[in-house]
């Protein structure tokens, strides 16, 4: 854990602004992923969120930081780093309402192995383990969806078996089929659609993970609970062939 | 219909200042690369907020209106014709029915931006209508351009008296502010992030004195650079967070890459500096071959060659007033 500068009252996780650039600050609350930490940004986004700071276009949480965007404008007061600095020090000082803990949770199929999952035997020969050992410790319930990122809809989830704790691949593949399920660092995501990555591919679940007709378009949100469930390749096919026509992102 | 494609160029798509607001969904901003351009362009145009415009790259389309409008044309000097005349740049041009603007030689640049006053008639997705290619989500049906497209405006010309408003318009004399020009300097200013010191004495000498080349497969996602290999003293892994326009990031192979205006939402690869926004234009204007540089300077000053930008913007949009109302007065 970095030094907490300013200091926070003892009850708050100590927490560390930083510029990322020019156009963007980043709140540190840590560097260790664990859920309250997880839970602790999403309150954190909510109220930066709440307080409409201007000039501020996105907040954006991640495991362990809140990053806020935001266009600097000579006219404002306050909205350059160091300004926005001091009201966000205020804000959380002055305490922050915790958001619901009450989460959903969401059951994701997945086809595991096989052309699906072309870095199933490479994990287990990593670990150790055999694919189905892999298998059932990716499928124990608990792991929270901590962000969305990388791609609409993509979500970062965590936290797995520390036996999970592997690199990403040093030269990321240039196409990752869409639904593709992988791991890393503990984590796992989702890839909504066709693209690079660098992530160890266990297998691909059917359902979409981003869909413009929906409302929200993102099928997980921040703070859900993910159940991965193991299927079969017919099952993979019949539920596929449920999944809306409508535009993918 | 007010503009037919009749050919696309190389990469033709419309992008405004981004899709700002949900990146919390993982939603990329798009937008331009070259925001000074972009913006300057629409001013031009008579425009007093943010529009889409058309952005270039490298070869550009062959335009035919079908209506009378006005446009401005900035950014990447890409010889551009109307009628087979060469057309004047960074300035607002008045175009006929049956006027064709065509496109030569790159001259300088990678990217050329094109507004029409009122702005083309497309529809906002996630309240932005930039282009994002890979998802297929905004802009003209989520690509770029292609031959055949008829394009809409949202504002059309009377065809009375367009003579006497080129006229009037070609009078005014546009001036620059300074901090508007397109900056030209081997070395784009950067901020260090706080992962600098994280990485080696010789990577981190490298970054600020070395030159970079820009690789081929440099896009609008990502400028991969090809130079001294930058390297961790100790490696280590990133969480992912929230990631930039401008930040430069360094994967395990030590070649680094600039993420531009297509980047992820988040990433996880250590950060070893961010481009100064000021000189993300400058960058934008460059493509696969060119060499570039890098100069550390401290965020207070990036912050003020920002808001000079900024200022300097709000500037420009009132002294192009009269541009502005000359337009207005000869609205369809």
């Amino acid at each position: 854990m970095s030094p907490a500068q300013p200091k926070a009252p003892p009850s708050l996780p100590a927490f560390k602004i930083r510029a990322q650039g020019d156009r963007c600050l980043s709140i540190d609350f840590g560097d260790e992923i664990d859920v309250q930490t997880g839970l602790f940004c999403l309150s954190v986004t909510q109220a930066i969120r709440l307080a409409k700071f201007p000039g501020i276009t996105d907040v954006v949480p991640s495991y362990t930081s809140v990053a806020l965007h935001y266009q600097p404008d000579p006219q404002i007061e306050d909205s350059d780093f160091h300004g926005l600095s001091k009201k966000i020090t205020a804000l959380i000082q002055a305490g922050i309402p915790s958001v619901s803990t009450d989460t959903r949770e969401v059951e994701i199929p997945v086809c595991y192995g096989g052309e699906h999952g072309p870095d199933l035997a490479y994990v287990a020969e990593t670990t150790g383990l055999t694919e189905e050992q892999v298998i059932a410790i990716h499928t124990k319930p608990g792991p929270m969806v901590f962000m969305l990122g990388f791609a609409p809809g993509a979500p970062y989830i965590g936290v797995h078996d520390p036996v999970f704790a592997l690199a990403r691949r040093d030269i990321p593949r240039t196409a990752v089929p869409q639904g593709s399920v992988a791991i890393a660092n503990r984590q796992s995501t989702i890839y909504p659609n066709r693209l690079p990555g660098g992530w160890h591919v266990l297998g691909a679940t059917p359902l979409k993970m981003f869909d413009m007709d929906c409302t929200p378009p993102t099928l997980l949100m921040p703070g859900d609970r993910v159940k991965f469930v193991p299927i079969s390749q017919e099952e993979f096919d019949r539920i596929a062939a449920t999944q809306s026509q409508g535009t993918t992102a | 219909m007010s503009m037919i494609v009749i050919k696309p160029g190389m990469l033709s798509s419309f992008q405004d200042l981004g899709r700002v607001g949900y990146q919390q969904l993982g939603v990329p901003v798009t937008g331009v690369m070259d925001q000074r351009a972009h913006q300057l362009a629409n001013l031009l145009a008579g425009n007093n907020n943010d529009q889409a415009s058309l952005e270039i790259t490298l070869t550009g389309p062959t335009l035919e209106f079908t209506q009378p409008c006005c446009i401005a044309l900035t950014g990447a000097d890409l010889s551009p014709t109307l009628n087979g005349q060469p057309l004047a740049m960074n300035r607002p041009i008045i175009i006929r029915a049956h006027d064709t603007l065509a496109f030569g030689a790159r001259r300088s640049g990678t990217r050329a931006y094109l507004a029409v006053h009122g702005g083309y008639k497309l529809t906002q997705v996630l309240g932005s209508c930039s282009t994002h290619m890979r998802s297929g989500m905004g802009g003209w049906q989520g690509r770029a351009l292609k031959r055949g497209d008829k394009i809409e405006f949202n504002h059309t010309l009377k065809e009375a008296n367009l003579e006497d408003l080129a006229l009037e318009l070609w009078s005014i004399k546009i001036y620059l502010p300074a901090a508007l020009a397109q900056n030209v300097r081997s070395r784009a200013r950067i901020i260090t992030s706080e992962q600098f010191h994280d990485f080696t004495s010789e990577s981190q000498h490298a970054l600020a004195n070395e030159t970079f080349r820009i690789s081929p497969d440099s896009e609008r996602m990502g400028y991969r650079l090809q130079g001294p290999e930058l390297k961790l003293s100790k490696p280590r892994q990133m969480l992912s967070e929230a990631a930039t326009f401008g930040t430069i990031q360094v994967p395990a192979g030590g070649q680094p890459i600039i993420l531009m205006a297509d980047r992820q939402t988040t990433g996880g690869y250590p950060k070893i500096a961010y481009v100064a926004s000021v000189d993300l234009p400058m960058l934008a204007q460059m493509g696969p071959g060119d060499s570039v540089g890098f100069e550390i300077i401290t965020l207070e000053h990036a912050q003020r060659l920002d808001a000079q930008r900024t200022k300097a913007f709000a500037t420009l949009l009132k002294m192009l007033a009269p541009v502005r109302s000359h337009i207005l007065n000869h609205h369809d």
